[in-house]
């Protein structure tokens, strides 16, 4: 089992895509039971028994764990023999360290069982090297412990290869036989990971240059009131309950961190908040106001928004960038020429300061901002939404897959913004991340809040066991 | 980069006049012989160029039934009837006002026109915006509703009793009626049509309304986070294509006819939809495209006397157009340009 570090945009992603066939490599070779061979898309990988798992599950809602496994099969007959079919599939789970029922729906699995489920994929396809992308970011961390131990195991017992990418050191250091640190595209060590610690892997990810300090905490009290959550309910696009009864409050000058393993309703929160979901009850108040997520409100009540996947959900990808850092203001003056006509050239000119102060890389203002990569898109989503005074950010997963300057720059803005008296509600899958800006924890699992604590005293071990549902 | 919105309807077009060329060749003509009566009869002589504008007439209005609500996302396809409905509530209009200042005829016959393409493509876009019902669907099926209004009311209630083999409303009078532009044989309707689409030209690419409207139709998500009230930009744009092809149908009223009958439902929506489409919704664009496809359609009877070939047989040109151009959309931003390659690499 061989692990892969390295900082967010250190390179691991693209090698392992490399591995897969997905790109092609410019120069070096690759060679599998000591033969040099060419992918040149997954199914060569497939071929050569390099399979991976994705970070993102690639299964098939509604479809049973059987016919999943059967329609990753590179070839299947034109009639499907069912009935021999699942006496295979039983007989391959009985030589299996971990089994699960092959006539359950996959839409009834837990995330730990799913993430079973794509391991045991890659083995029913007969692959001898295993690529586990960021296993356990969708984990519990019992869930996560569990699912590195079962395939430990079998590599111990040589029947697999394991490379897994990770950042997390607590992993490498129980599961990992070897490491291998990659920084900024450049292999910096491969090493036996027991002759390593924390530290020392810390140091060789990030450099000599220490990392950039994000800002500091400052000392203060809680101030007003500025968000309210009142038993706020709502149901997710089949119309089942996924929010249940929220109630939160949120202070100026403090950031609340709402903890949890993805799919537990987060991301439906962030979207009534956003205006993009319906109530179904309950009510939201800023500022001691009602608050609906009309334009009018949003200006009054000086409410900004950092959701996650911004293209997706806070951008126009086809407009130019200077269009989309206009998202909150083109209505107004100085845009806006007898009231109801655009001022491009002004909509340009701020786009070219935000482009300066922000460090956005582009080609120009008038780029669409769907040709940005992920971080200069997250820059000038953040350039719009932190202008002028805000009462209240909400950011949702504000650094996911964001390299380490990125994360630290805007970790930093989260708490100068806090400081400067913002009320701030994070949402974040990053426990880490949760745990470095938040004053107050609460953890939402099943679309309910069911813990709450302060940040200071706060028990890890506490947060994990309501983060799976079992305290 | 930029050349694309030019290039790619370019080569449809030309893909599209091969097979048509293809479909002559099989009726037994020579395909060159076919386009140079065609060119002759749309725009060989200033009587036929006349043809032409008075065919383009309609259809400049009837496209921004799809080019406006297209900015917003949505793809209407229900011009003919908003301009069928439009047709006859101007004429209703007319004959209910008859013995009014001609002044007051036709403003009451244009503006009942327009409010009821409104309401009709207007529905469509409060059922899309409130209940989720695809726009496309919608606006097809109340086409036939609207036809079958209109065959409703012309044969029943509104029936002139003089009109015997061809129902038909009332005539507005001939006094009432709208006249040419001077020193040409076209109706008012071409003035008004290339005015509204400077218009909406306008209003889409350089006003708030216009910008509010391009980030709905870009992303929904994206709008409603802005806090941006989807559903009222939704319906306003699919009332303003509506009250367009409305328009249109008035003038047909006004300018052609002088009442409403079947001849109204003589498929300007329709073909407006495929003049948004070639114009990719642009409405300064619609114009050129208007009078392009105006040619095509005036250049039909020629094709007959010439080559005996059928009258449906510009129908044909019209349909492979349509068919290509929406295929050739899947070739926006997969041509590579020499330089251009390796550089996202």
């Amino acid at each position: 089992m061989h692990a892969l570090l390295g900082e967010n945009g250190a390179g691991k992603s693209t090698l392992v895509k490399c591995l897969m066939g997905f790109y092609q490599p410019d120069a070096g070779e690759l060679s599998v039971d000591g033969e040099v061979v060419s992918v040149r898309s997954p199914r060569d990988a497939q071929a050569h028994g390099i399979g991976m798992v994705y970070q993102h599950f690639t299964l098939v809602e509604n479809m049973t764990v059987a016919e999943n496994l059967l329609i990753a099969r590179r070839e299947l007959p034109a009639v499907i023999d069912w009935k021999h079919e699942l006496a295979e599939l039983r007989a391959f789970m009985q030589r299996m360290p971990f089994k699960i029922e092959p006539a359950r729906p996959v839409r009834k699995l837990a995330a730990g069982e799913k993430q079973k489920l794509e391991i045991l994929k890659q083995l029913y396809l007969g692959s001898r090297v295993v690529i586990l992308d960021e296993p356990t970011s969708v984990l519990t961390p019992d869930e996560a412990d569990e699912v590195l131990g079962l395939v430990r195991r079998m590599a111990e017992r040589g029947e697999l290869s394991v490379l897994v990418i990770t950042h997390k050191f607590r992993e490498v250091l129980a599961f990992a036989d070897d490491v291998t640190i990659l920084r900024r595209g450049q292999h910096i060590v491969t090493d036996r990971a027991k002759n390593l610690t924390p530290e020392k892997m810390a140091e060789l990810m990030v450099g000599p240059e220490p990392p950039k300090q994000s800002s500091a905490r400052a000392e203060r009290e809680p101030g007003d009131l500025a968000l309210e959550l009142i038993g706020l309910s709502a149901d997710d696009d089949l119309g089942l309950p996924v929010l249940e009864a929220l109630t939160l409050e949120v202070r100026s000058g403090e950031i609340v961190g709402i903890a949890g393993v993805s799919g537990n309703g987060q991301e439906e929160l962030v979207e009534v908040l956003a205006g993009q979901r319906t109530l179904r009850a309950g009510t939201v108040r800023v500022g001691r106001r009602p608050y609906t997520s009309t334009r009018e409100e949003i200006r009054a009540q000086r409410v900004r928004l950092l959701p996650e996947a911004p293209l997706k959900n806070a951008c126009v990808a086809g407009l130019p960038l200077s269009h989309n850092i206009a998202l909150r203001d083109f209505d107004r003056p100085p845009f806006t020429v007898a009231r109801w006509g655009i001022r491009f050239g002004a909509l340009e000119r701020r786009a070219e300061e935000a482009i300066r102060t922000f460090r956005i890389r582009t080609p120009g203002a008038r780029a669409p901002i769907g040709q940005l990569s992920g971080g200069n898109v997250q820059r000038a989503v953040l350039a719009r939404e932190l202008a002028g005074e805000v009462a209240l950010l909400i950011a949702a997963n504000p650094c996911f897959g964001l390299d380490f300057g990125a994360v630290a720059e805007i970790r930093s803005r989260l708490m100068d913004a806090r400081n400067a008296g913002t009320a701030v509600l994070l949402i974040s899958a990053d426990l880490e991340e949760i745990f470095a800006l938040s004053d107050r924890i609460l953890v939402m699992s099943e679309g309910k809040l069911v813990y709450e604590t302060r940040a200071d005293t706060a028990d890890l071990l506490e947060i994990g066991r309501h983060m799976a549902g079992h305290a | 980069m930029k050349l694309e919105p030019l290039l790619i309807p370019l080569f449809a077009l030309l893909a599209s006049l091969a097979l048509f060329g293809v479909f002559v060749a099989l009726a037994g003509q020579r395909p060159l012989d076919v386009y140079f009566e065609m060119y002759r009869g749309a725009f060989g002589t200033w009587f036929s160029f006349q043809n032409t504008l008075q065919r383009a007439c309609p259809l400049l209005l009837t496209a921004l039934c799809t080019a406006l609500p297209a900015r917003a996302g949505l793809v209407v396809i229900g011009g003919e009837g908003a301009f069928v409905v439009g047709g006859l509530a101007a004429a209703a209009a007319g004959v209910a006002l008859a013995g009014t200042p001609r002044g007051v005829i036709l403003g009451g016959l244009f503006a009942a026109g327009a409010a009821a393409g409104a309401l009709w493509i207007g529905l469509s876009g409060f059922l899309r915006a409130r209940r989720g019902v695809n726009e496309t669907i919608s606006s097809l099926l109340l086409t036939y509703i609207g036809v079958a209004l209109l065959n409703h009311f012309v044969e029943g209630p509104l029936r002139d009793p003089e009109s015997l083999n061809k129902p038909s409303t009332r005539h507005i009078g001939e006094a009432n009626m709208l006249g040419s532009i001077p020193g040409l044989d076209v109706h008012w309707g071409l003035a008004v049509g290339v005015l509204a689409c400077i218009a909406a030209y306008v209003l889409m690419e350089r006003t708030v309304f216009g910008f509010a409207a391009a980030l709905v139709g870009g992303n929904t998500r994206a709008a409603r986070l802005s806090g941006i009230g989807v559903a009222s930009i939704v319906v306003t744009t699919c009332a303003l294509g509506g009250a367009a092809a409305g328009v249109a149908g008035a003038f047909e009223v006004a300018a052609v006819h002088g009442r409403a009958n079947a001849s109204l439902a003589a498929g300007y929506g329709y073909t407006g939809v495929l003049v948004s489409f070639l114009a990719r919704h642009n409405a300064l664009a619609v114009i050129p495209v208007s009078i392009f496809l105006g040619g095509i359609a005036a250049s039909g009877g020629l094709l007959q006397r010439v080559f005996g070939l059928p009258d449906a047989t510009v129908s044909v040109l019209q349909g492979i157009l349509f068919v290509v151009l929406i295929a050739s959309d899947t070739l926006y931003g997969r041509i590579r340009w020499g330089a251009a390659k390796g550089a996202h690499a």
